[in-house]
């Protein structure tokens, strides 16, 4: 069967996903270029992981899963931003409780509340498919705000994070721009739940900034073509999992290293070929 | 003299721990000042105290300039390279151009003058070829010179170099130094450095910090006044540069 896409466009389900894909991806190439660049991608897990605990606590109590997930997820990122600094617990050791305290809380709450937990599979492992009007509106909103936010604050959020401690001697409030960077960090790892599952959402917010830098060291080139890449990706796997029936999260994340892959052999491919071009000049 | 910077009894260290005690140093304009000491002895716990990264425990750090403006602006700040991230994405041109973070507002971009200062201070320095490079790209030496031009950027009256020669090639060296004497005509110089026999050739007074600091108004300096001054370190003699070498350190030495 091949996919009627002027049919499908018909479905609001599927118009609604599309919609979430795009947004998720403009939220994701810019966001991941920082968490790539910085390298707080081990951060980003715990963050992910400790949102979980939101997730059954909102089940529990009856409130939207993703307001709790939000709630935990800033939370755990304020506080690893924080409290390392100052307690003295080393950062990674204090990701790693946070990480499964959030996983042991969520657990715990989903087990306790009664009956069935609709679309936990779907917090999980992602479901683009069941993405409601609600969440588009606040998936866009914050989309709007990243953008914005990267585009005004481009120099100082480039600066601080290349050399903090260069900006400190500046002046610059280096604190406070940590702050909101990893709350917005925080909040897009949530929004992109829904698409990509608590388990495999890091991955839209590194394969396509690792497939960007093959060929460019550029902050700013490293962010477009990221949103480019996850935005080709979530498409691609959105009409793959339509196909060929399967899981939405996953199949975005199979098309994502498909991407990388091709890129990745590309780039070896055309920088052999150069070698060899330089290797005959040398030899006339 | 034009006064530049003035420490008075600065005491700083980290957590519980007291690195430097009671330090008193002025800086005037003109001054080509080297630091020495022994490793942890506070060398560059004392530019850090200056640029505001370590927070002091008592005494006062003060800055004079001619126009009013940005207190730490005065300086032009070289830290050491180690914890550079060198697979961090940004080029030659935006690191340059970080310099003068304080000088603009958040917001401005950066205006054709500034990119041509910028450019101009990389021909200068020999690196005009390498403007649009990744940093990690470039050898240390190189790199150096990248983050000599960061702090030359916003026109300091004071450049603080905290062991510039690290990675330096023994080629640029001798031009690395050359380039300060030059600097020093516009400016006030502070280098910390491990190389102590090099740097006593070029700098114009000495300062010895371990844990205080002893002020030594001249470029030489014997073995009888390094160990009055508590400094246990060793001189590498370069050519006929006026030098004395130094035995290991004993225990107890009086001030």
């Amino acid at each position: 069967m091949i996919i009627n896409l002027a049919e499908l466009l018909q479905y609001r389900f599927f118009t609604n996903a599309l919609l979430a894909a795009t947004l998720t991806s403009i939220a994701c190439g810019i966001i991941g270029t920082y968490i790539v660049s910085r390298r707080i991608v081990f951060i980003s897990g715990g963050i992910t992981h400790a949102s979980f605990g939101g997730i059954g606590i909102g089940y529990y109590y009856g409130f939207s899963p993703i307001l709790g997930a939000a709630l935990f997820a800033v939370l755990s990122a304020l506080g690893i931003e924080m409290i390392s600094k100052r307690s003295g617990v080393r950062e990674d050791s204090l990701i790693g409780i946070l990480w499964s305290f959030g996983m042991a809380t969520g657990i715990i709450f989903i087990f306790m509340s009664p009956g069935y937990a609709p679309d936990l599979m779907g917090y999980l492992f992602g479901n683009i498919m069941t993405v409601s009007d609600g969440i588009l509106i606040v998936m866009a909103i914050l989309s709007t705000i990243i953008v914005l936010f990267f585009i005004i604050f481009y120099k100082p959020i480039l600066f601080i994070a290349f050399d903090q401690e260069y900006a400190k001697t500046h002046n610059y409030p280096v604190q406070l721009m940590n702050s909101v960077l990893i709350t917005l960090v925080a909040l897009t790892i949530v929004m992109s739940i829904k698409v990509a599952g608590i388990i495999l959402v890091l991955s839209l917010l590194t394969l396509p900034q690792t497939t960007a830098n093959t060929f460019s060291k550029d902050f700013r080139t490293i962010m477009i073509w990221s949103v480019i890449f996850a935005f080709t990706g979530s498409f691609t796997g959105l009409l793959i999992s339509f196909e060929m029936n399967i899981p939405s999260g996953a199949s975005i994340i199979f098309s994502l290293i498909l991407i990388f892959l091709v890129f990745k052999v590309l780039y070896w491919a055309i920088t052999r070929m150069r070698v060899i071009k330089q290797l005959k000049k040398n030899k006339l | 003299m034009e006064k530049i910077l003035e420490i008075s009894s600065l005491t700083a260290g980290y957590g519980d721990q007291v690195v430097l005690s009671d330090i008193n140093l002025t800086v005037y304009e003109k001054d080509f000042i080297g630091i020495i000491g022994p490793n942890g002895g506070g060398k560059t716990t004392l530019l850090k105290a200056v640029m505001g990264l370590v927070k002091p425990f008592s005494g006062k750090v003060k800055f004079f300039h001619r126009e009013s403006g940005d207190d730490r602006n005065i300086i032009g700040y070289l830290p050491q390279m180690n914890n550079l991230d060198r697979d961090f994405p940004i080029s030659v041109t935006d690191v340059v151009l970080s310099g003068l973070m304080s000088k603009e507002g958040v917001f401005s971009r950066y205006s054709g003058r500034q990119k041509e200062l910028a450019l101009n201070l990389l021909e200068k320095l020999g690196i005009y070829n390498l403007r649009k490079k990744p940093v990690g790209e470039l050898s240390g030496g190189q790199l150096q010179r990248v983050y000599l031009c960061r702090a030359l950027i916003s026109s300091p009256r004071l450049l603080m170099l905290d062991e510039p020669n690290t990675f330096v090639d023994t080629r640029f060296e001798t031009d690395f130094y050359e380039i300060l004497r030059e600097l020093n005509e516009e400016m006030a110089v502070i280098i910390v450095s491990h190389d102590v026999g090099t740097i006593t050739w070029y700098v114009k007074t000495i300062a010895c910090v371990n844990r205080n600091l002893h002020y030594h108004r001249s470029n030489v300096i014997t073995q009888e006044q390094l160990e009055a001054y508590n400094c246990p370190i060793q001189i590498i003699t370069h050519g006929d540069v006026p030098h004395t070498v130094l035995k290991k350190h004993g225990k107890n030495h009086d001030n």
